[in-house]
């Protein structure tokens, strides 16, 4: 009799997806902007209050954006794997400094080292909030026409960057 | 004795700051307008709007940084004049379809929707072929061995029967 064995199969099965559930990361939310157009922006550079850089600056080139604070602690954790990958050469890294004070940006980035060409300095969180910034750091791979094209939530680890960051953007 | 009464008039004080502590907005800079219908409308709002930090707090109870940012863009939106749906929509394309709490139904939610109905329907459908199922079986037939043990226990007396049952009882 087959039949008698329904109930542990149902239960199994709901074990199993228990299993799964509990593996899912509720803080990695699907990002709402993969495929789309990386929002417009006008900012102001974090070295330099004076000079404004926006998104149609980096047109025709793929970047890499990087949401950053001196108040963030993961930052400081995934600042080693940032330096790595600036000093490779293979990607264009770029800051956003988010909800920072310029001093205190600045101090950080000459006691840690500054993996970036140019960092972008977003004092209100504006552009934070039209990336869907929930969580920093956030990175995001931006292709030639100005998609958003990956994004990572949380501290950049070196497998991250060689199995997901990299591809993604040598695929550009 | 001293200690108990210190520690009543501690919780009263909670108690008391209780609604205070509720009322305060989580930012200075975070003051409501003057327009009652118009914060009657925010607050809707944010409460139907879950913050992307803190998972199960909406926009409206939080006080992460990011939710007070929100919050102002609620507000700006607002005062923009668009509309709730607009609001939303703002919302749901840089966060994503977790800031509702209450999904839109579409085909990636279709399944969050319509599950328990289906569960539902499922369920009264098997428990409905069962009863029919159970009143389609006649009543099974004695047995001659089983029917010979009934005979012999109506024919036997009251004492026997309790005599009976201590044996059962004994077993």
């Amino acid at each position: 009799m087959l039949r008698r064995y329904w109930p542990l199969a149902a239960f199994i099965v709901l074990l199993l997806m228990l299993a799964a559930g509990l593996r899912l990361n509720p803080r990695e939310l699907p990002s709402a902007l993969i495929d789309k157009p990386a929002p417009d922006f006008r900012l102001t550079l974090l070295d330099a209050p004076d000079r404004a850089m926006s998104r149609d600056d980096m047109a025709g080139q793929v970047w890499v954006l990087n949401v950053w604070a001196s108040w963030c602690v993961a930052c400081r954790q995934e600042h080693p794997v940032l330096l790595d990958l600036a000093r490779s050469g293979e990607v264009n890294l770029y800051g956003l400094n988010y909800k920072d004070e310029r001093p205190t940006a600045q101090g950080w980035l000459e006691r840690h080292g500054n993996p970036y060409r140019a960092s972008l300095f977003d004092g209100d969180g504006r552009l934070g909030i039209d990336l869907g910034v929930y969580g920093v750091p956030e990175t995001f791979v931006i292709d030639r026409q100005g998609r958003i094209r990956y994004k990572h939530v949380g501290p950049l680890t070196p497998e991250i960057v060689r199995e997901r960051l990299l591809p993604a953007v040598r695929a550009l | 004795m001293k200690l108990r009464a210190a520690t009543l008039a501690f919780c009263f004080a909670l108690l008391a700051a209780g609604p205070y502590a509720h009322a305060q907005p989580a930012t200075p800079t975070e003051l409501p307008g003057d327009d009652p219908r118009f914060e009657q409308r925010f607050r809707e709002l944010t409460e139907e709007l879950r913050c992307v930090v803190c998972q199960n707090q909406s926009l409206a109870d939080s006080n992460a940084p990011l939710a007070s940012d929100l919050r102002r863009e609620v507000r700006e939106q607002m005062n923009r004049g668009l509309d709730d749906k607009q609001v939303v929509e703002y919302l749901v394309a840089r966060y994503g379809e977790f800031v509702r709490y209450r999904p839109a139904l579409n085909p990636l939610t279709a399944a969050l929707w319509g599950g328990p109905f289906l569960l539902l329907v499922l369920g009264a459908a098997v428990l409905l072929v069962r009863l029919r199922r159970r009143a389609q079986q006649p009543e099974a037939a004695l047995s001659a061995e089983e029917h010979a043990l009934a005979q012999q226990l109506l024919a036997a007396g009251p004492a026997d029967k309790a005599a009976g049952e201590t044996r059962e009882g004994g077993k």
